[in-house]
């Protein structure tokens, strides 16, 4: 089991839509991937849809974290959606939901980043 | 009754997902909680990254080796590297406290096994390796023993 990530830009936003498990060893490859794209693109808001994402460990905490540091230091937001109760464990021990706003699905929270 | 299990394995990010899955394959035996699979899944996954990227400093040597013993409903974890070691536990063991911020640690790992586990302890030795011990008590036993 590795990890699918599906990236896309919709109006400003960046949706990055994970599958399977996110730790050390894949951490790397969505890094990488989010910061090429952020380079290339314009990038105002991240949108992060964990609903298909089966594990998650600190090193996922930490990449998430790089990116949220980045795309807030452009003046944007990270909104998170789709969260799993381990995984929103998680979030919570490491005080991430005071910095990342969580919405339920990935249409609304969409929808509070002005995207249709 | 005691079962016991034991794995060794070269130090690369690739052996995190076997790891966590060997494991959880034991374990689950004793007909633990999904949740209580996922925390002890958790655990292995942040002791054995730690191995790698502390332990063996991302060198890609070094041996992994885990323990797992079952004992009357009881897990108990060794997780154990030959590597640097830890000078100073007490501030590993704080909450967002890393040594490698350039590598985008988040510093909970520590946190996340206290938090999940029963129980965690720390051996450890400067230029000798580190040892992680933990146990947990699956509830599907505590329930059946009332």
């Amino acid at each position: 089991m590795s990890l699918k990530m599906d990236l896309e830009v919709r109006n400003g936003v960046l949706c990055i839509r994970l599958e399977g498990e996110l730790d050390h060893h894949t951490a790397d490859e969505l890094r990488t991937r989010v910061n090429e794209l952020m380079d290339e693109e314009m990038v105002q808001h991240i949108l992060l849809n964990l609903g298909s994402l089966e594990f998650m460990d600190s090193s996922g905490l930490g990449v998430i974290l790089g990116r949220y540091k980045k795309i807030a230091g452009l003046g944007g937001e990270m909104v998170v959606c789709s969260i799993s109760p381990a995984v929103h464990r998680l979030f919570e021990l490491s005080g991430m939901f005071k910095i990342i706003r969580l919405e339920s699905d990935e249409k609304y929270a969409l929808h509070t980043l002005g995207v249709a | 009754m005691t079962n016991e299990m034991s794995l060794a394995f070269s130090a690369l990010g690739e052996n995190e997902s076997f790891a966590r899955v060997a494991v959880a394959a034991f374990v689950a035996q004793l007909d633990p909680t999904l949740d209580e699979l996922t925390e002890i899944k958790t655990v292995v996954s942040e002791a054995v990254t730690n191995c790698i990227i502390h332990g063996y400093e991302n060198s890609g040597t070094g041996k992994v080796e885990i323990n797992v013993k079952l004992e009357d409903g009881t897990v108990s974890l060794r997780i154990h590297d030959d590597g640097i070691g830890i000078g100073d536990v007490e501030q590993a063991k704080q909450p967002l406290f890393t040594t490698k911020p350039e590598l985008e640690r988040s510093g909970m790992g520590f946190t996340i096994m206290e938090n999940f586990m029963d129980h965690v302890a720390i051996e450890t030795e400067v230029g000798k390796g580190t040892t992680i011990l933990m146990t947990k008590e699956v509830s599907h036993n505590r329930a059946a023993c009332k």
